[in-house]
């Protein structure tokens, strides 16, 4: 059997790469898989805990995060569409109307 | 009826309500018969309230006391709206209706082709209103707000023509030399209050005649509470040295000129002290500044009638020096002669506006006729032999002229050679000096006006000259009663030594006791010596007048203007007053605003409050740096403090 502490690692080093590809990717569709992927990375510990404390609350948590995932890409997705309708990109660069 | 005062000041109220709120909407004839009527129902009212009054002995005594509501209860002030209909203000309540009736008819035919008729009614409505407030108050707070009435009217009523800046200028310095008098009127008000606990005229009255304040402890105050109230005389009535607002107020219609400037508001500081003869006599030093004061005037204003050019200004000039007769009369305790000056000086002073308003009137539709913009119709030397094309403007200017001369028989006659014989009699003898003279003057500027405007020919054109004709019916019919009245109105107060009933002082008598009497010498030769003095006086004037302005001796007169230039410049430029309170006050006071404006408000405040917001959006600026649009540089930052916060608390 598979340690905890094995998911736990695989958990964070998939949280990390997903933080570094926000900061570091400038193409919105990227970034936004790049959450998927830290998303996932908590779904995964969720997962793991619930199965060695033999409670189901984590994996009830779960579909709850593939639920709002799915509502998330599909906003995000809609927006990026919309912006690349209007400006004709979609580098994170190019966003930069908020500026003080 | 004796409840109803109130409705005196109440009916022109209603007048003015009506025609002020929907005048624009009415015709002129409509508006004309709401204005006139009203007044001419107050009059014949207070006609009818007169007679019950004198006629009920309870009544005479004490007069109607209308108490309407109580007012003001705050502590020990009392102040009752309420109205008091007694021998001195029923008196001057018939003058002033009677009167602003006539000049209200005549207002109809002067202002006919004016704009903004259903204005002017309104105002002339509320005025009379304020006017007649003023004269029936029963106590001084109730005055007060007459006092301030009449001032706003007269301020709108100068300001008519508020097109012009001559005649909004004129309605500012009317409205601001009015204001340093009602400040004395005030603090007057103020330290009569304290001193009797009451402002009402009767409970005053009682209390000083039963003693009730001890005159050794008060004798002090009640001078300068008197004196106070003075000065709101000296501000209202146009005396030295607030006069300077009279002359320049004739830039509003002639027939307020009449009305307000001549015959019934500027009669309202001699009637105050009237009022409050009771108070006045206690006060033997400001009476003696009162009547210098007002012979002082007198004489100052006659120097600067005789020479100016301008039939209202002569005129206006002609009205501060009646003005000061009265004060002069009251100064030297003879207070019913002074209140017989308002009255005989109503009739021929409004008399005299009034005519020459139908003079400029007729200049104005001439030059109008010969399509001429440029020249001055009020200007004596445009005129000239206006005698013959309008006889009854003349011969009622004639007797007008002749009343306020002091000829034998005219109204004027009594009562200023009442008022220059009690001024003798009393011993002023000074006073009465200056007062002969300014007669003198009086008599010789009014003739000048006659022979230079209305005798000799007219100095215009032909053109102009076809224009010239009679005012319509609306304007004689007035000037014809008070031509009457400016005749015959002296009879009401015949001098002693006529052996003949002297109406006014017997109905005036029970209400002006002599509380602290004036010895007047008592000699029937003196009398009739001052009496022949007086009328020598007022013929010389004449025939100085006729020696320098009749026929063609105006070289006589150019000759003398030339010898004595600096005098006659002087007198031109009014003693350069104007100037000279310009310098003093308007100017120095201009500067501090000046000064106030930029260095207290633009630099200290503004700068204050500008400092604090440029503070704050310099902070913004910085901050803002932060702000820079980038969702990267955003989440790095999150992740950051992140870490920062797991390092403090976890690690």
């Amino acid at each position: 059997m598979v340690p905890l502490i094995d998911y736990l690692i695989l958990s964070a080093v998939l949280f990390t790469i997903g933080i570094i590809g926000i900061l570091i990717r400038r193409n919105i569709i990227t970034i936004f898989m790049s959450i998927e992927i830290m998303l996932n990375s908590v779904n995964l510990a969720f997962v793991a805990f619930s199965r060695f404390l033999g409670n189901m609350d984590g994996q009830i948590v779960v579909f709850f995060i593939f639920a709002v995932a799915a509502a998330e890409a599909a906003v995000g997705l809609a927006l990026v569409v919309a912006w690349f309708k209007l400006k004709e990109s979609i580098q994170v660069d190019d966003m930069k109307l908020l500026k003080g | 009826m004796t409840n109803y005062v109130w409705l005196i000041p109440v009916l022109p109220l209603a007048g003015f309500l009506v025609n002020g709120l929907f005048g624009s909407r009415m015709s002129r004839k409509v508006v004309s018969w709401i204005a006139n009527l009203t007044i001419f129902a107050s009059f014949v009212f207070a006609l009818v309230l007169y007679i019950h009054m004198l006629g009920t002995p309870a009544l005479s005594e004490e007069g109607i006391h209308n108490i309407l509501f109580p007012w003001l209860n705050v502590g020990a002030f009392h102040i009752n709206f309420a109205f008091l209909f007694d021998r001195i203000s029923g008196t001057m309540t018939l003058m002033v209706a009677g009167v602003g009736f006539l000049i209200h008819v005549y207002s109809v035919g002067y202002m006919a082709e004016e704009d903004g008729y259903f204005r002017y009614f309104a105002y002339l409505n509320l005025f009379m209103f304020a006017m007649l407030t003023l004269v029936l108050a029963d106590n001084l707070l109730l005055m007060f707000v007459g006092w301030e009435g009449v001032g706003l009217c007269s301020y709108l009523l100068i300001g008519f023509y508020y097109t012009t800046k001559v005649a909004s200028d004129a309605g500012k310095k009317a409205f601001l030399v009015n204001r340093i008098g009602d400040f004395g009127f005030l603090l007057g008000m103020f330290l009569l209050f304290y001193l009797f606990g009451t402002l009402q005229f009767p409970q005053m009255k009682e209390i000083i005649l039963s003693h009730h304040i001890l005159p050794e402890l008060t004798t002090g105050l009640i001078t300068i509470a008197t004196l106070l109230m003075f000065v709101g005389a000296v501000g209202k009535s146009a005396q030295l040295p607030l006069y300077v607002w009279l002359p320049d107020a004739m830039a509003g219609p002639t027939p307020v000129s009449a009305l307000i400037h001549a015959a019934t508001m500027v009669t309202s500081g001699v009637y105050m002290i009237v009022r409050l003869n009771f108070l006045f006599q206690l006060a033997p030093n400001t009476l003696l500044i009162v009547a210098w004061v007002g012979g002082i005037t007198a004489l100052f204003a006659a120097t600067i009638g005789t020479v100016q050019n301008d039939i209202k200004k002569v005129l206006a000039y002609s009205t501060v020096s009646q003005l000061g007769y009265m004060f002069l009369g009251l100064g030297v305790g003879a207070f019913v002669a002074g209140f017989f000056h308002i009255i005989t000086h109503a009739f021929f002073k409004a008399l005299l506006f009034l005519g020459s308003g139908s003079v400029i009137h007729a200049m104005h539709h001439a030059y109008h006729h010969a399509g001429i913009h440029d020249k001055d119709p009020q200007d004596i030397r445009n005129m000239g032999g206006l005698r013959k094309y309008m006889p009854v403007t003349y011969w009622t200017f004639l007797v007008a002229t002749l009343a306020i001369s002091g000829f034998p028989v005219f109204s004027g006659f009594f009562s200023k050679d009442e008022i220059l014989w009690k001024a003798f009699a009393s011993g002023h003898k000074t006073l009465w000096a200056i007062g002969a003279f300014a007669a003198l003057l009086t008599s010789f500027y009014m003739f000048r006006l006659i022979y230079v405007a209305f005798l000799g020919n007219f100095r215009g054109g032909e053109k102009e000259e076809e224009g010239l004709h009679e005012s319509p019916r609306s304007m004689t019919v007035p000037l014809t009663i008070l031509g009457i009245l400016a005749a015959v109105g002296g009879f009401i107060g015949f001098p002693r030594i006529f052996h003949l009933p002297n109406i006014l002082e017997e109905v005036l008598e029970p209400m002006i006791p002599a509380v602290n009497p004036v010895h007047y010498l008592h000699n029937v030769s003196t009398e009739w010596t001052m009496m022949g003095i007086s009328v020598a006086i007022a013929i010389l004037g004449w025939l100085i007048a006729r020696t320098f302005y009749a026929g063609e001796s105006a070289k006589l007169v150019e000759g003398l203007s030339n010898t004595f230039s600096y005098i006659h410049k002087l007198l031109l430029n009014k003693y350069y007053v104007d100037e000279i309170y310009f310098a003093l006050v308007v100017h120095p006071v201009k500067r501090i605003g000046e000064f106030l404006w930029y260095y207290i408000d633009v630099i200290l405040i503004d700068g204050t409050v500008n400092l604090a917001g440029m503070l704050a959006t310099c902070c913004g600026r910085v901050i803002t740096l932060f702000q820079n649009g980038s969702v990267k540089m955003y989440a790095f930052s999150m992740l950051t403090g992140i870490l920062i916060l797991f390092w403090i608390f976890v690690g």
